[in-house]
């Protein structure tokens, strides 16, 4: 029963870390923190499904479009949103507050458009189990574990050997110097929202496979617990935000098992416990504030 | 556009009773139960807007839970209301006190941290205590709500006429104004608006941050607990879906929408946003659609809200000083 739930955890624990890198990026570049993340992944689990519906069930081609979708969602929502806030040099609580509005747009549109109740999501891998002891895992979690890895070898790679990483470390360490440097800081920027938004895309459209239902309530409780992975981790640490996202994961799925109508309330509860303790995470270093 | 403001500010006093004036004239004028039931829900989301302009407008520290306050003030009178039958005084008395409790357990941990951790954890906190009124069934009787909630009555005088409710909220509604007025006057208030305005420089000429944030965090969430306490009984009958996020994120868009930090600019907002999804009936169902499109453009246009740049006080004091130079 333990290593059931260990495993459970770890599946949905490793699409908490894909939103929660999300959120680290868009943090290290601009220390923001994206209310609108949770709604990018619902949204993308939307129009992989709608997309699939629409096109008599060509999951492939609707996952790619929706990514493609989503992603440019993403990029626009800093263009035509947050790039004159941080131009005009405002408060980072502007930004704060213009993400909250995205949010609120976006969620809402779903649900005028697409309506309230759980969607299903047709089984379109049916890829069996295997059964180790008395642990049943199926192929699906394996999938989903061995995407989660394989996308944040991909990102560190991204991160740390091409020029457009090299570009985002340096917006992130100091943004007037890189644009000293000849770097195009807005492009930088929106490059990163288009990551974030394609990985939350992908960890929705993965929930959706795996639960085999969505609704337009999962990206707000997704935002939250990979927000709280993200601290947990030590937020702005890359892989702060893929560990704080399998321990969330394996916390509610051992704490689910014990009372499951709290089980949205436990990654909070971590979260608080947290920030209590050690608010620069488990692998964040501590800052000091400088005049 | 300067000297119209000048001459507003210079008229506080006669404004302010002018606007009371009215505000007591409005169920004589629109007497139908329409008109002030309408009336009476701004009345109770000025307090709430007002108590949360409190942290997020003066303060500076972006609250997102302030529904959760207003949903623990709401359900502690409640029950001490069906349970022990307790009278209105009590009931009004223990949702505020318990709600600042909350706050402060909540604030103690969440307000060391600079940034926007107040804003996530609040968020998150508003979820919690929605879970916990869904799920606790002995306690809150979970999604059926709470029932038949006595209205406020004392020494044998009963409130339940609306028109009764209005004269109340208004009256709640100026004593709300009067407190938040008096806290920002104060030298806590000054405090409040240095740490706003630059944390370290605030800590550095000797205020203590964190006594002040947690100090003006619980008050607030004291008068949205207070606020909650009018609700359950005006409405008789509560559940926990009024106080879920989306209502913590109106509340937050009044006070983004009408100006942080400033008493008639919440007011303002509180009216105009409650208002016009009645105007806009049709659109009802795209109301949170058209309130986020109002705060993205907000944060384009102007990111400080309608009046939120104005300072009356120092208009005046500017006018004053014009008029003593012209008479020198």
């Amino acid at each position: 029963m333990f290593i059931q739930q260990l495993v459970n955890g770890l599946t949905i624990g490793s699409t908490y870390a894909l939103v929660a890198i999300g959120f680290t990026l868009i943090f290290g570049v601009l220390e923001l923190i994206n209310f609108a993340h949770g709604s990018f992944y619902m949204v993308g689990a939307y129009f992989t499904l709608m997309l699939m519906l629409a096109m008599g069930g060509n999951f492939v081609l609707a996952f790619i479009i929706s990514l493609a979708l989503t992603g440019a969602l993403g990029a626009m929502m800093d263009h035509f949103a947050l790039r004159r806030i941080r131009e005009r040099r405002a408060t980072k609580d502007a930004a704060l507050i213009s993400t909250i509005g995205i949010a609120t747009v976006i969620d809402h549109s779903v649900l005028e458009f697409f309506g309230s109740e759980t969607k299903s999501f047709p089984a379109v891998l049916n890829l069996g189990k295997i059964t180790v002891g008395n642990t049943i895992i199926s192929y699906m979690q394996i999938l989903i574990f061995a995407v989660a890895v394989i996308l944040m070898g991909l990102l560190t790679f991204i991160l740390y050997k091409t020029r457009i990483g090299k570009a985002m470390r340096a917006v992130s360490q100091n943004m007037d110097a890189a644009k000293l440097m000849g770097i195009n800081v807005n492009f930088v920027i929106s490059f990163t929202f288009l990551v974030a938004s394609v990985l939350a895309a992908i960890a929705g459209t993965m929930v959706g496979m795996y639960y085999q239902a969505i609704e337009v309530t999962m990206g707000f409780a997704i935002g939250m617990k990979s927000f709280a992975a993200a601290v947990l981790g030590g937020i702005s640490v890359l892989p702060g935000a893929m560990l704080g996202g399998l321990i969330i994961g394996v916390v509610e799925a051992l704490g689910a098992s014990i009372s499951s109508g709290y089980r949205d309330a436990i990654a909070f509860a971590v979260l608080i416990i947290v920030l209590v303790f050690k608010p620069s995470g488990l692998l964040g270093k501590k800052h000091n504030n400088k005049v | 556009m300067n000297r119209i403001l000048a001459c507003l500010a210079r008229n506080q006093l006669l404004i302010s009773l002018t606007v009371l004036a009215l505000a007591l004239l409005f169920p004589l004028v629109f007497p139908s139960q329409y008109s002030i039931r309408m009336a009476t829900l701004c009345g109770m989301y000025i307090v709430l807007a007002l108590s949360l302009n409190l942290i997020t407008g003066y303060t500076g520290q972006v609250s997102l839970g302030h529904a959760a306050f207003f949903g623990i003030g709401a359900y502690t009178a409640a029950i001490l209301a069906t349970r022990f039958g307790l009278n209105f005084l009590f009931t009004f008395i223990a949702a505020a006190i318990v709600a600042g409790l909350a706050a402060f357990l909540l604030g103690l941990p969440t307000l060391k941290l600079k940034g926007h951790y107040l804003a996530m954890v609040t968020l998150g906190f508003c979820e919690i205590v929605r879970l916990v009124e869904m799920n606790w069934m002995g306690l809150t009787r979970g999604p059926l709500g709470i029932l038949n909630i006595p209205p406020p009555s004392l020494w044998g005088f009963t409130i339940d006429a609306p028109i009764e409710y209005y004269y109340f909220i208004v009256a709640l509604v100026v004593l709300t104004i009067k407190l938040v007025q008096n806290i920002v006057d104060s030298r806590v208030g000054k405090g409040l608006i240095a740490i706003s305005e630059d944390e370290i420089a605030a800590e550095a000429m000797g205020i203590n941050i964190l006594r002040y944030k947690v100090m003006v965090f619980v008050i607030s969430a004291a008068l949205a607990g207070f606020a909650g306490a009018f609700y359950a009984q005006y409405m008789s009958y509560i559940d926990p879906t009024s106080f879920g996020t989306d209502q913590s994120i109106s509340i937050f868009i009044m006070i983004i929408f009408g100006g942080l930090a400033s008493i008639p600019g919440t007011i303002i907002g509180v009216i105009v946003l409650t208002l016009l999804p009645e105007v806009l009936r049709g659109l009802m169902d795209f109301r949170l659609i058209i309130y986020g499109l109002i705060l993205i453009a907000m944060m384009l246009v102007k990111p400080e809200g309608l009046l939120g740049n104005i300072n009356f006080t120092r208009i005046k004091k500017a006018a004053d000083g014009k008029k003593a130079g012209e008479l020198k």
